[in-house]
């Protein structure tokens, strides 16, 4: 099945120093070759601690910063050139951001907010407002008290649906969320969660969805990419990575997860420390310094993103045949 | 939410008639505010309050002290009407506090928008074009700009004009540039908007208020400014009724009538405190938290 | 930090190039020519031309401007043309005479700033605090050459007790340390303290009142530390951007002194150019405005470099 959107080789940095001349001395490695394929009709989930480069991963998506490398493929068409101009995909990808409160312009009406995107894509604003009420009816507000109010007037779950109104009101096909119910209380999340799973049927939509809980993604997602120092360290489908992860990392951020429930507890070693600077992350596999089975070949050589069978893949030199890791496997398809 | 009551539209009052509200509920600034209309509405029926012509004078009747017969507040050097003088002079002072701000406002919250929202090498060269006339004390700059053009209310207006601008700018700059990074401008960039769609519908309402107010702060200062420059005879020409001029034109006279040589002073410090209390109590009833 | 220091300096290079280019296109603003105060009215054409040639104002601007800087580079700001003394010396001399008023209005202004400040700041929203901020706001508003009139009145006129206006017998030239001239400089000097004791007091009160609002206050109170405790921390906490307001506020009291001087007759370097401005001394001008402002550029400079010195919460690369 042809992939609705490609993502090959995505690479941001991020200047930290210029001398005195302007030039750039030393920069943030955020997002390291970054692959992969986004499927109609799945929610990809993407995980990985703060700073894995998940968010900028999402602004790159949506060309909010510009990408260091990096081809992005929409249909087959590549974006940003005269196939499918920056303008023309954005009505096709939306995004909800993680601060409902920072995503909404205080000055503008709930309604106004809404119906910004279909008049700058040449809605009059009779029509604008008109699908603003509709989709305020839709994410579960309603119109005739919540039109007219400004955002502060708002509680957070009110506002984050908001936020998911603004979002559709293009009538995208994929809707990237950001962390988007990460500030939400427990209760108030699994209303918006549910929401969200309801407007996936009806709009027939497709998500990447970033979190950093890994139980709303196992909830959410229909495949997980994991993310280490902006790179993809495993990719594949939910049940299959939760329950036999192959990455030292996703099998020590899933142990991390289920530690609180005694009977499933696993002996994976915890993740020690800090991630590495960014500004200077490790050679080879970015992970083998908090890694428990790291050796020497892992410092040496970058591991190549393997194909494990049923769509499940990882980055480790230990599912790298020839990789010279002295448990590498030969069971590559 | 599923219970919709099938009323009316509600419509939440917005962010200023919010404001409005609160500058209400402060005495001072209400009565600073009452003092500044009372000032413009002096300047603006001048010919109708004053008793007497303010240029024409009586050689015979020269500096009076206040409280001479068909002179409440008596006569200045040239015979005149002191009270006349005072209630004209509310027109061409509080101009120039106020045009000078007003035209810096202008061209400052331009260059400010544009290099907070443009970013990079277009902040670079605004903002460093406008550190090279920061890097002057105010006083130094209007000083020098308005004593090598040469005295008069328009080159006065010019060089105060230019000694406002950075500030304004900087300001400008710097509320935008904290705007643009916020996640609903990324919201509209995502939804496919340009940047002059952004700029007009989601940054200048962020932002104008701040810049407003701030501009509002410095109506004070540069009426001081201006005022003090025609002191020194850099701006406003004789026999105009300008507050500041009036004091250097009185000086003379300060050993023999000095309560007359104060008064123009006073109502130089009765408006610029005025100003100053107004939009002290419009900037902390525009800090709400919500 | 020494090398902060070295990097601030240099970003300061192109702002003090650029300061140039202003007091010399100031020259150039100015309407008529450049010599129309040396040059009779009815002088003729030719030695006009001659004129213009010899003070080099025939050359194109640019090279004008290379010329004029390579000569303030080696401390040559020209010759005053009333005077016919170089500019640097005329300016050197009102300078300094400037600064001993503004240094004292400066220390004047600090001190009763941050007092009225941490008076204010400490016993917020008491009648205490509402007494201080109004003083601050009457530094802010009142037109100060008004206030030296109204001082001079009082003092000098009604009561006697403080000379009017001047530098005292034998002007600037015979200036001694002694009480017939040092009383020359109080009312000059506490007229000038007006300004930055409201913007000082503003500022402390601000600090103040931000600092012991935060939770590290508390934590010492919870602590046991006795108020005169919390107090050090609050000075420790607010000294460096108050030190740092000062600094600043020296700067403008030197550039700005023009208004006071002209009401004081005070002999410094705003009075040298109100003279010069109305003598259309234009290369007495010049230099007047490009001193004070260079002065003021590197005070914030310094001021900067020692703040981040000071103030370990400053981070800067």
């Amino acid at each position: 099945m042809a992939a609705l959107l490609e993502v090959r080789g995505l690479v941001k940095n991020f200047p930290v120093r210029t001398d005195l001349l302007g030039r750039v001395k030393s920069f943030v490695s955020a997002v390291d070759g970054v692959d992969f394929d986004l499927h109609q009709g799945e929610t990809l989930g993407v995980v990985g601690e703060s700073g894995c480069g998940k968010s900028t991963t999402a602004r790159l998506l949506l060309h909010l910063i510009e990408p260091t490398a990096g081809t992005i493929r929409f249909e087959g068409r590549t974006v940003g050139t005269a196939e499918l101009p920056w303008k023309a995909f954005r009505r096709q990808v939306q995004m909800v951001f993680q601060d409902s409160y920072a995503s909404l312009n205080p000055r503008l009406t709930v309604a106004e907010s809404i119906a910004f995107g279909p008049m700058v894509h040449g809605l009059s604003r009779r029509e604008a407002e008109a699908r603003a009420n509709a989709l305020l009816d839709r994410v579960g507000l309603e119109p005739n008290l919540m039109a007219g109010r400004f955002t502060h007037e708002l509680s957070g779950g009110q506002r984050q649906r908001v936020n998911i109104a603004r979002a559709l009101a293009l009538h995208p096909r994929v809707l990237v969320l950001d962390e988007a119910v990460s500030a939400l209380d427990k209760s108030v999340e699994a209303q918006v969660l549910n929401l969200l799973l309801d407007l996936k049927e009806e709009f027939r939509l497709t998500y990447l969805f970033i979190s950093h809980d890994l139980e709303v993604v196992r909830f959410m997602a229909t495949r997980v990419l994991v993310m280490y120092l902006g790179r993809v360290a495993e990719l594949g489908p939910t049940e299959a990575l939760y329950t036999g992860s192959r990455h030292p990392y996703t099998t020590a951020l899933l142990g991390s997860m289920l530690s609180m429930d005694p009977d499933r507890r696993t002996d994976a070693a915890p993740i020690s420390g800090d991630p590495p600077n960014p500004i200077d992350p490790p050679a080879g596999c970015r992970f083998h310094t908090r890694c428990a089975s790291a050796e020497p070949a892992c410092a040496g050589r970058v591991p190549v993103l393997t194909a494990l069978g049923g769509g499940h893949a990882v980055a480790c030199h230990m599912s790298e045949p020839g990789s010279g890791h002295s448990r590498a496997t030969g069971r590559a398809a | 939410m599923s219970a919709s009551p099938a009323g009316a539209l509600v419509r939440s009052p917005g962010y200023w008639v919010a404001v409005l509200r609160r500058f209400a509920r402060d005495p001072v600034a209400i009565g600073a505010a009452a003092v500044v209309l009372g000032l413009i509405l002096m300047a603006v029926f001048a010919p109708w309050l004053a008793p007497q012509d303010p240029l024409q004078g009586m050689t015979l009747k020269r500096l009076r002290p206040p409280g001479t017969e068909g002179h409440l507040l008596g006569t200045d050097e040239l015979g005149r009407d002191m009270l006349s003088r005072l209630i004209h002079g509310a027109r061409i002072s509080l101009f120039m506090g106020i045009v000078p701000v007003f035209t810096a406002l202008l061209a400052g919250a331009a260059i400010g928008i544009v290099a907070g929202y443009a970013g990079g090498w277009t902040n670079s060269l605004l903002m460093r074009t406008m550190d090279v006339f920061f890097a002057f004390p105010s006083v130094l700059l209007a000083v020098a700009l308005a004593g090598a053009l040469g005295p008069g209310i328009l080159n006065s207006i010019i060089a105060l004009t230019l000694v406002f601008v950075p500030p304004i700018a900087r300001v400008a700059e710097s509320v935008t540039t904290g705007v643009r990074s916020r996640d609903y401008v990324e919201a509209a960039k995502a939804s496919g908007a340009g940047a002059l769609t952004i700029i007009r519908k989601h940054v200048l309402g962020n932002v104008l208020g701040p810049i407003f107010v701030y501009a509002m702060s410095l109506i004070a200062v540069c009426m001081i400014l201006a005022s003090g420059l025609s002191f020194l005879g850099l701006g406003v020409k004789p026999p105009m009724p300008d507050w500041g001029l009036m004091l250097n034109t009185l000086r003379t006279a300060i050993y023999t009538q000095p309560l007359l040589c104060a008064l123009p002073g006073v109502m130089i410090f009765i408006t610029s405190i005025s100003f100053n209390i107004m939009t002290d109590g419009l900037r902390s009833a525009m800090d709400i938290k919500a | 930090m020494f090398a902060y220091a070295i990097k601030r300096t240099l970003f300061t290079l192109p702002i003090m190039l650029g300061v140039s280019l202003v007091c010399f296109a100031l020259v150039h603003l100015a309407p008529g020519d450049p010599l129309v105060s040396v040059l009779p009215p009815d002088a003729s054409q030719a030695i006009k031309e001659q004129m213009m040639a010899l003070y080099g104002f025939d050359r194109p601007y640019l090279e004008q401007f290379a010329r004029w800087l390579a000569r303030v580079a080696q401390g040559d700001l020209g010759t005053s043309i009333r005077t016919g003394r170089p500019v640097s010396l005329e300016i050197g001399k009102a300078v300094g005479n400037t600064l001993m008023i503004a240094a004292l209005a400066t220390l004047i202004g600090f001190v009763l700033g941050t007092l009225f400040g941490f008076v204010a700041g400490y016993f917020r929203d008491s009648w205490l605090d509402k007494a201080a901020s109004a003083a601050a706001v009457f530094g802010v508003s009142v037109p100060h050459y008004w206030l030296g009139m109204i001082l001079v009145i009082i003092f000098a006129v009604q009561l006697g007790w403080l000379p009017p206006t001047g530098a005292g017998p034998g002007g600037s030239e015979a200036w001694v340390w002694d009480w017939v001239h040092v009383q020359h400089l109080i009312l000059p000097a506490v007229t000038m303290s007006v300004i930055p004791m409201g913007i000082i007091a503003r500022t402390v009160r601000a600090l103040v009142a931000e600092i012991l609002s935060q939770e590290f206050v508390a934590g010492l109170r919870a602590k046991g530390l006795s108020e005169s405790g919390v107090f050090g921390h609050v000075v420790k906490n607010a000294a460096p951007t108050a030190l740092a307001v000062m600094g600043i506020q020296l700067g403008y009291l030197l550039g700005g002194s023009i208004l006071i001087e002209t009401v004081f007759s005070w002999p410094g370097s705003g009075l040298l150019l109100n003279d010069a401005i109305f003598q259309r001394d234009l290369p007495l001008l010049q230099g007047t405005i490009l001193v004070l402002a260079l002065f003021f550029v590197v005070l914030n400079l310094v001021v900067d470099v020692m703040q981040t010195t000071l103030d370990p919460r400053i981070q800067r690369a």
